[in-house]
Order: C-alpha cells, then structure tokens, then sequence
C-alpha cells in the first residue's frame, strides 16, 4: 500500500489486514510505555489545511508511538488567490526531505492530486477531503465494530452480515462516503436514513438501502449499529431543513429511539457530538454508546496506516 | 506590395467532387478543373479536403486584462491552426467589453494581427452583473458592428432583464446568446450532478439549472418575437426543449463545444482540472443525445467555447481550479473524430456547423459561402487521412489547457486562407511578422 487515499481502493485483504496490524497496535497502547521504534529517522509531517483538533492530535500520538518525528504544518487557506499553493506547500515539504504526508483539505480529491502529481515521492494520507472521503475514520469505525463484536477473536474477521444504519448528513459528509465502500468490502449490510436534501443525488448507484423514516429504518432492520453523524452549523440557513428542532425530531436518535433499541445495538458517533441536535446525552452516554473506545481506537488505526504506508511490511516486527 | 495570388489543385471540395481553386487578391476567382496561373503560389491539395474557413462563435481572447492566459494575437494565432477564419470574441475581458471602446480595442488588435477576422461580442449587462443593460446601441453602431451580444461565463438570470435585452437587440439585428445556468441551483458547483460527483464528493451542477433557463428563455423569445441563442449545450434535456422550440416555431439557434461531443464526466475521477469546464462533461447518454442533435440539426453548430487559463489555475486541486479548456486548435479534429468518422455527418455538415451556420448567426457576411468565384477567400485544407495523439506542440495558443493530451483524433488542418494569404501552412502557423504585413497589404488595397 503505497497511499491510503480512499477505502474504495481497499480490497478485503487490505483492509482486514490494516484492522489486524491496528491490534497489535492497541496491545502496544495497553502497555506502560506505549512505544514502538518502527518509524525512528522518519518525519512525518501533518497537513492541515483545515482545523481539527481531534484528528490531528490523533495522527500525532500515533506517529508520536511509532517514534516518528512530527511536524505540524497548519495552512490556511489554499487557492492561489489566497496565498501558497498546494503544489508550491508540498515542493517545500519535499525539499526538506520529508517520509510521508498526512493530509486534511477541505477541497475533495486534494490527497490524490498530491499522490498523482509528482510533487513529492512520498506516501499520502488522506484525513479528510472535502466531502469525499475519511478512510482513516472508516477503518477506525470498522475496527470498533469489529472489536465489540468479537473482542480478541478480531483477527482475520470482517463483518459479514452485521446491520449499519448511518443516519443523518449523507449529502456532505466523507465520514459516511468512506464509512459505505468499506462496510460494503466488509460484508456489512448497510442502510443510509437522511432527509432527500441531504442525500447525493445518485445515491440508488450506492450499494446501500435507503430510507427517509428513521423510526421505520430502526424497527424494520433492528440494525447491530447505528451512526449517528454530525449536522454542521452551516446546513441550518440553507434551507435542507425547516429547523433544529424539527430535525431532532425527525431524524435524531432521541432518548425515546435510543430506549427502543435492542440493548445489544452499538451507537457511534465520529464526533464531535451535538448533543440534544442528532444525538440525545441518554444514546451519548450510555454504555452502548462506543463514542470515547472510537477516539482511543483511532490512534491504533492511525499507527496500522503509517506502519504498512512507510514501512510496507504486513506484521508488526518487534525488536 | 500586393499578395501574390494562390492556385489550390486538386482539393476535394465538401460535396466530394475535385477541383482547382484559384485565388487572386481577397477574392476566389476560379474553381474548377485544369486552372493554371503563372504567378501564382501554388498549393498541391492532393488528397485534401477544402472548407469553408471555419468561424467559432464562442471564443475567449481574454485580451484585455488577461494576457497571462491569451492574447488576441496568440488566440487568432490558435484559430488559425484549427483551420478557423473568424473568431467571436467574448465580452468576459477586463475591462469587460460593455462599452464601444472595449469593443473597438479587440477589433484593431485582431486586425493588425491579420490571423483571423475578430467580431467582438458585447456584454448584455454592465459589468456582466445582470442588473444594468450595457450599451448594446453603442456597441452595435461601433466600428466593430457588435450583433452578437453574451454575458457568457455568467447568466442573465433575471427574467426581466432576459426580457428587455432580447426585445432592445432587435434595432440593430442583434441576437442574445445566453450561458444557460441558473446560479442558485448551481451555488459552489465543481461538476456533473450524478453518480460521479456523489462518489467523488464534488458539488453537483444538475441538468436542471441548464435546461430550466433554456425552457424560460425560449419561451421569452417566443413571447417577444425575439432572436436567442443558447451557448454550449450539454445535456440531452436542453435537446429536447431545442427541438421542442423549434418545432414551435421560435427564433432560436444553440451550439454545443467538441468537448461535449466527446467527453464525459468520468474524466472527473482523477480530479485532473484540465477536465474541469462549465458546463461539465455530462454522462455518456448526454454525448450522444448531442452528438444525434448537431446531426438533425436540432443543434446549428460547434463552437470552441476556447477558454484559456495558466498553468497555476489548473495545477492544483479541483475546488480551486478555473473552469474552461482551450479548444480551437482540437475543435475540427474532434468533430471529425466524433461526427466524421462515426458516420453521423458528412463534410457538407461540417461546413455547415463550424463555418456557413456560425457566419449567419453572427451576421458575418464575409465569411461562410460555399466556395465558389466571388466570394472572399476564406478556406481551409485538410488532410482527412491523419491520426496523431494530441499533444502540446499542436498548440498555438499561449496556454495549454486541453484536455486531449494524449488522445487520438483523426483529421489534421494542413493549411488556413485568410482574405486571400495563407496563415497556417504545412501543418504550422506562419510567422506574425508575415502575416500582419499581408493583412496590411490587405487594407492598403
């Protein structure tokens, strides 16, 4: 794996692969000293053009325990007209001789035009494209899925047959986009509930049911996982729905739809949560709310990336 | 010094019959068999196919105020390799050509650079904000005579002004040629909206915003008893109400890009910006509905919608990367590769389209005449036997931005005639300084 740009690209071995390199890692982070040497003499940089705490601290505690050395690069603003290009940040990158780019654009595709573009003979890490992809909150989630389900018989398993209904902002978010390829590769069922303004367009070209009614998408499928996403401040004036509350009510997992879940349905969120908007503090802090083990398990996953990315090996080799 | 006379032999002609044609001064004098002239520069057309020198209604020169990406002279230089004698310059320049000085600046510069008449198009708005009608009487009654009038990179989205325009140009003959998009179905808008764009997580530009503005605007020359045209068509929706419209009997012609013809939006999959254009490539199903409408006539003609950018605005990712791609030098080898070859049209189509079709709809009467004694000479030469993959060095233009790199297309411009000289000849452009002394010679008479 030379890149890890979209989970679309993953075949089933690779991703399981990934998942399976991601436990030994956690065994590594259950340790007093959570380190491992593999990436000792490498520099890592974080390319953030857009804020996210949450996701960058966590890329940097993973290339931190695989003792990468770590430079932070926060660039605003991208377009030429607004200062430094892409191509002239990442020949400046290049010329200091950098291992491999982790990479959050708020422009789809910007990961991949970097991997394409010859500007930097390094590997690529997608964190976040515009509305495109994630993959590294995908596998993160697959990983949490996995675990709760099979606990230290993980290894080598991929979800077959296990019920996800991901409910909320299809139209814009990568979280779900990456969430949908690689739930699918898994052998996940997979169903998106959303208002119609907020799925794609073409989402009957997805391998996924979808339904408008989240009390009957809950009921009809008794889904294994339900994940909730993120409304974004900005889609309230925009007219893809009347008002918060209305939405709550409609496609929020309420406190009345979180009691009428089974007991064994997991609830995820990628975060950061809206509590009381899509997600109720009863459904957010309930024990089968898997919200806190996704943060600690993003950091195994971030460390399984940057492993087989920069060292292209597929076990953990421990010295 | 006058320019020496030219003696074409053996040029097939579009109806597939051989002939000479002989050129003295501006004019063709002679086509037939056996011509012979002794002073005259002879041209072996062996094999060639001779046209009507092709007119692009829809060009962008960006000069003045973006020479970086194109000026009259390179863009009349591009045209001439792509076998075009005529270019329609759009008003998106800076100053924006809303005012008779703008216009006559384009004007002077395309004479004196002698590749190719320019017919400047004047904006229908100031500005090119759809609030204020810029000066079409001024603009008409210039020395650039402006029929054609377009606000093209933005629509005239307010029906009223739609309305007032298209019912003011009729003083001079004029016609509004509308760039068919409604900006609030198409806020942020980075391509096709479809399976492609919800995959990619690009903002989708729908079918709707285009066919819903070309629905309104017939309508309102229906209403007015006015002339439209419909800038670059892409969808096989648009061809519906076209023909729809005409059927009805409206004033209304439409044109559709090469690119249209050919491309589709998963070009879009690699997130190279040389793909990104507005309109966007469409789906498959687009390209032939199109491809069957240029063929019936539905659609009038091809023109280049020719939109030069610098390197920078298209090496970077695809948010930040300018719409358009050049066109003028691929347009005729893409008709023919996708027209042409596919048997859909023959080359009497093909004068018609690129060259008599655009002339008319323009008002330009010195250009698009079948060839015959008389008449300017306005020709083309090419050699329809050619497969090249496209690649830089069949650019003139001063970007590159095509998005054929690389691509076979079939047929090649041997040679362009312009009033009677040659500026494109053996397969290259001939050089500015003896071109602008022919267009000289031209008006010293």
């Amino acid at each position: 794996m030379k890149h890890l740009l979209s989970t679309r690209d993953l075949s089933r071995e690779e991703a399981i692969q990934l998942l399976d390199i991601a436990e030994d890692m956690a065994a590594v982070n259950e340790r007093e000293v959570k380190k491992l040497p593999a990436l000792r003499g490498k520099t890592v940089v974080n390319l953030f053009f857009e804020d996210s705490t949450r996701t960058r601290i966590s890329f940097e505690a993973a290339e931190k325990r695989l003792s990468a050395d770590v430079i932070n690069f926060a660039a605003k603003g991208s377009s030429v007209s607004k200062g430094e290009s892409l191509k002239d940040t990442t020949q400046t990158l290049a010329a200091m001789g950098i291992d491999a780019v982790v990479i959050r654009h708020g422009a789809s595709g910007a990961p991949q035009v970097l991997a394409q573009s010859g500007w930097i003979d390094a590997p690529v890490i997608n964190a976040g494209d515009g509305t495109h992809e994630h993959p590294t909150q995908a596998l993160l989630d697959a990983f949490t899925m996995r675990k709760r389900l099979h606990g230290t018989g993980s290894r080598g398993k991929g979800l077959d047959g296990v019920k996800v209904t991901i409910v909320g902002d299809i139209l814009h978010s990568r979280v779900a986009r990456s969430n949908v390829w690689l739930l699918e590769t898994l052998g996940a069922e997979v169903q998106l509930v959303a208002p119609p303004t907020l799925l794609p367009h073409a989402v009957d070209s997805w391998p996924v049911s979808v339904s408008y009614n989240l009390d009957e998408a809950l009921a009809s499928s008794k889904p294994d996982v339900v994940m909730m996403l993120r409304i974004q401040q900005e889609r309230m004036h925009d007219a893809f729905f009347p008002n918060e509350r209305e939405y709550s009510n409609l496609w929020g997992l309420t406190q009345e739809r979180f009691l009428a879940l089974p007991a064994k349905t997991m609830v995820m969120h990628p975060g950061p949560m809206n509590r009381g908007l899509e997600i109720s503090s009863a459904a957010a802090d309930s024990p089968q709310s898997t919200v806190l083990e996704q943060v600690a398990n993003g950091v195994s996953v971030r460390m399984a990336a940057l492993y087989m990315v920069l060292t292209g090996e597929r076990e953990v080799t421990h010295d | 010094m006058t320019n020496p006379n030219l003696l074409i032999t053996g040029a097939t002609l579009p109806d597939g019959t051989r002939s000479d044609i002989l050129i003295e001064g501006t004019q063709i004098t002679a086509v037939g068999s056996g011509l012979s002239s002794a002073h005259a520069e002879k041209i072996d057309a062996d094999g060639l196919v001779v046209l009507p020198g092709l007119v692009d209604l829809h060009t962008h020169l960006r000069e003045p105020g973006y020479e970086q990406s194109e000026t009259v002279l390179t863009g009349t230089q591009a045209a001439a390799l792509g076998g075009f004698t005529s270019v329609f310059a759009m008003a998106n320049t800076l100053p924006v050509a809303d005012t008779a000085g703008v216009v006559e600046q384009v004007l002077r510069l395309g004479s004196e650079a002698g590749y190719a008449t320019v017919r400047p198009i004047g904006a229908v708005t100031k500005g090119l904000e759809g609030v204020q009608l810029a000066e079409l009487g001024a603009m008409a009654n210039s020395r650039a005579q402006v029929r054609v009038f377009s606000d093209d990179g933005k629509c005239v989205f307010d029906p009223l002004i739609m309305r007032r325009a298209l019912e003011y140009v009729k003083t001079f003959g004029g016609v509004i040629a509308q760039h068919a998009q409604e900006p609030r179905l198409t806020v942020d808008a980075q391509m096709n909206e479809g399976e492609v764009s919800a995959r990619l997580g690009l903002a989708g530009w729908p079918a709707v915003a285009e066919e819903s503005i070309i629905a309104r605007d017939v309508l309102l020359a229906e209403h007015t008893g006015s002339r439209l045209h419909i800038c670059h068509l892409s969808t096989a929706g648009s061809v519906d109400v076209i023909r729809w419209a005409k059927k009805r009997g409206i004033n209304v012609t439409a044109e559709v890009t090469p690119h249209h013809l050919l491309l589709t939006d998963e070009r879009a999959e690699s997130y190279d910006a040389r793909f990104k254009v507005n309109p966007p490539l469409r789906r498959q199903e687009d390209v032939l509905a199109l491809r069957e409408a240029l063929a019936d006539g539905t659609i009038d003609i091809v023109a280049t919608d020719h939109a030069p950018h610098p390197v920078e605005t298209k090496d970077c990712e695809w948010g930040a990367a300018a719409f358009g791609m050049v066109g003028l030098e691929s347009a005729l080898a893409v008709v023919h590769t996708t027209m042409v070859e596919t048997g859909l049209i023959g080359w009497k189509d093909v004068a018609r389209v690129l060259s008599e079709a655009p002339a008319r709809i323009g008002g330009l009467a010195s250009h698009g005449h079948a060839i015959t004694p008389g008449v300017q000479a306005e020709l083309v030469l090419v050699d329809p036997t050619t497969r090249r993959n496209f690649g830089v060095d069949d650019l003139a233009s001063l970007s590159h931005n095509t998005p054929y790199l690389g691509v076979e297309l079939s047929s090649q411009v041997v040679a362009t005639i312009h009033q009677g000289y040659l500026t494109a000849s053996n397969r290259a452009i001939v050089d500015a300084e003896s071109v602008a002394a022919r267009a000289q010679a031209v008006l010293r008479g």
